[in-house]
């Protein structure tokens, strides 16, 4: 393997034969090149397809109060449950292990004006922590704090299409929007990857939206991210526990299905993950397609060069070429043909994936990319079932009687 | 030394009842029924014979590019048996030098590189190797063409350095396949003068040829026909330059 005398031989070969080298070296390159674009850009579709799904934190839970249908301890049924400040309290009190973050959701339809324009638009009052709840992406000016909560301001942090329709190219921050009856101030603008409708909403402190609504402290959802580190069941678990919390707590039959609402995106999450390794397997399959049609391609080159090279090898046999030294060239040579142009197919798909970026976007491919390993992976792949398709060719002519190989004239 | 020079010269192939057949199909054709001959050191040999009589597989046979079904061969006091592939490559490489009808050099290596090519399967340095074939060629006369390809050279030139090359392993003995059956007069008989002198060196040299002024050229002549050695007699060798 590492003679210099062999390698002097080979490089002379190949620098020697310039289009035979290049011929074979070009099917390799192609192939991984191919297979690297492909396998990106189906990373790409999958990726476009997460952010649709996966917009929101997944480790979040919603609780939504309902209308019990069965009658419990002396309640009747039909009666409406709600949530209040304190059991933000209480759920923070009584599952510190699991709870990141804890907020209500208030959520109430008002007419919106500026000046002259005017919309309707949704509002939520919420805690600081929904802003991790949704992925909120802040594009100018701050969240609401906790100091808004605490002095109940009149702040507003807008979408980026309320400020878009309201303002024009006004700057919003620092200007008052009248809501409602109520002026509040543009504190901050947002984005979010989740699409427009989810960049028409107007955040306000919900302890602001309980004073407006003559200071009671009902808090409609409760939405609750978990930390992560607990899991699938750890989240099941919580899930329970908080059902069971919170029928115990508002005198609930724990057989009504309709007390309380809670749901888990996790449940979801299962569905879409299933849809991902469906996307990743056809993915997969477009890969080793193109892999299998790039080593069709590798021995298709090779029997074509062995055949070829006939004469020469007769002649090499002839002059004492034993027939392990025949075989040895020609794999030594086509092993080093097809890791160089596999490694250059390899780092031009790699750089044409890496300027794609988001161009692809209008057509769903977002990002494609192809980590390394799997390219590198798929090259070696390819070198190594470049290098049996040359075996056969070349353990079949290194058998050939010279003197049959140098008669082929 | 006495007994090398005066007395007994030293043989170099002794084949003893050789016998070679083909299958073809159901039929078997027998193209060699029983050869015997003795060659010694420094002769010069033609072998001659009609198409079909059996020279060329004689000749691939004792090249070691063919085995035959019964018979003795010993090439330099080495019996020639059991060969597989690898051992023969081996014995081809130390004891034999090739010159074909065609040439066969190889196309894409200049002249210095074919005729570096067999010391280079003999395991022979780099450097070592360009010097012994550079010196080769100067012997045939095409110093200056070291660096030229196959396609830049004239036949008789190919054929030139076809034969440095087979000479250049220090070959026991040269077989040569119709060497100026591919060659017109005038250049065959150059190419004869070189294998003449090659063979006043002391080198062992057998030609297979069909031409009776190339036969002439050599000292002794074999003929063959139908699978057998019909003559086999010593003549007055004569030289080619003085037809040139």
């Amino acid at each position: 393997m590492f003679n210099r005398d062999r390698w002097n031989e080979i490089f002379e070969t190949i620098s020697k034969n310039k289009l035979r080298t290049f011929l074979s070296g070009f099917t390799v390159a192609l192939g991984i090149f191919i297979f690297i674009i492909l396998f990106g850009l189906g990373n790409g579709l999958k990726n476009t397809f997460q952010e649709f799904f996966l917009d929101d934190a997944s480790n979040v839970i919603y609780l939504r109060p309902g209308k019990t249908s069965m009658p419990y301890k002396g309640f009747k049924k039909n009666r409406r449950i709600e949530f209040k400040n304190e059991d933000l309290e209480d759920i923070k009190k009584n599952f510190p292990m699991f709870t990141e973050y804890v907020t209500p959701r208030i959520t109430r339809n008002a007419i919106v004006s500026y000046k002259n324009e005017s919309n309707s638009y949704t509002t939520r009052a919420v805690a600081p922590g929904h802003q991790f709840v949704e992925k909120t992406i802040l594009m100018k000016g701050r969240y609401i704090n906790q100091i808004d909560l605490d002095k109940k301001t009149k702040n507003a942090v807008i979408g980026r299409l309320v400020a878009k329709d309201l303002f024009k190219s006004e700057e919003p921050i620092g200007k008052y929007i009248n809501l409602g009856a109520t002026a509040f101030k543009v504190i901050g603008v947002f984005q979010d990857d989740g699409g427009d409708n989810e960049e028409r909403f107007i955040f306000i402190p919900f302890t602001t939206r309980q004073l407006i609504e003559k200071s009671n402290d009902k808090i409609g959802q409760i939405i609750i991210t978990f930390q992560k580190e607990i899991g699938q069941l750890g989240a099941v678990a919580f899930e329970n526990s908080l059902k069971k919390y919170f029928q115990n707590k508002k005198s609930i039959d724990p057989q009504d299905p309709n007390g309380i609402f809670i749901r888990n995106p996790t449940d979801e999450l299962k569905e879409s993950q299933l849809f991902a390794v469906v996307l990743q397997l056809i993915v997969s399959f477009v890969g080793l397609g193109t892999l299998i049609a790039g080593i069709i391609g590798i021995s298709n080159i090779m029997v074509f060069v062995v055949k070829e090279r006939t004469k020469e090898l007769g002649i090499r046999k002839a002059l004492g070429a034993t027939p392990k030294s025949v075989i040895q060239m020609i794999l030594q040579e086509s092993v080093f043909i097809t890791a160089i142009s596999g490694y250059i197919g390899l780092f031009l798909g790699i750089l044409v994936l890496k300027n794609i970026g988001l161009k692809l976007e209008y057509y769903f491919i977002k990002n494609p990319y192809i980590d390394f390993g799997t390219g590198l992976i798929a090259t070696i792949v390819l070198i190594f079932f470049g290098a049996i398709a040359g075996y056969i060719p070349a353990k079949r002519a290194s058998s050939i009687k010279p003197i049959v190989a140098l008669r082929d004239e | 030394m006495y007994f090398n020079s005066v007395l007994t010269k030293k043989s170099m192939i002794q084949i003893k009842n050789l016998h070679k057949s083909y299958k073809m199909g159901s039929s078997s054709l027998h193209v060699l029924k029983g050869i015997n001959f003795n060659i010694e050191e420094g002769e010069l040999v033609a072998i001659m014979g009609s198409s079909g009589s059996g020279k060329s597989t004689l000749l691939n046979i004792l090249g070691m590019l063919d085995v035959a079904d019964e018979g003795d061969y010993i090439l330099d006091n080495v019996p020639i048996k059991n060969l597989n592939e690898t051992k023969a490559a081996k014995y081809r490489n130390k004891f034999l030098g090739f010159v074909f009808q065609s040439f066969n050099l190889i196309n894409y290596k200049s002249a210095l590189e074919n005729v570096s090519l067999p010391l280079y399967y003999q395991g022979v340095k780099r450097k070592e190797r360009q010097e012994s074939a550079l010196d080769y060629l100067d012997r045939v006369g095409l110093k200056d063409w070291a660096t030229h390809l196959p396609s830049e050279l004239s036949g008789g030139q190919k054929q030139r350095v076809a034969i440095a090359r087979a000479m250049a392993s220090k070959p026991k003995v040269l077989l040569a396949d119709e060497p100026t059956g591919a060659l017109d007069t005038t250049t065959s008989y150059e190419v004869m003068d070189l294998i003449q002198k090659i063979n006043q060196e002391g080198k062992t040299i057998l030609i297979v040829t069909h031409e009776p002024d190339i036969a002439q050229m050599c000292k002794r002549i074999v003929k063959l026909k139908d699978g057998v050695i019909i003559e086999d007699k010593k003549i007055k060798q004569v030289l080619a330059s003085s037809n040139v």
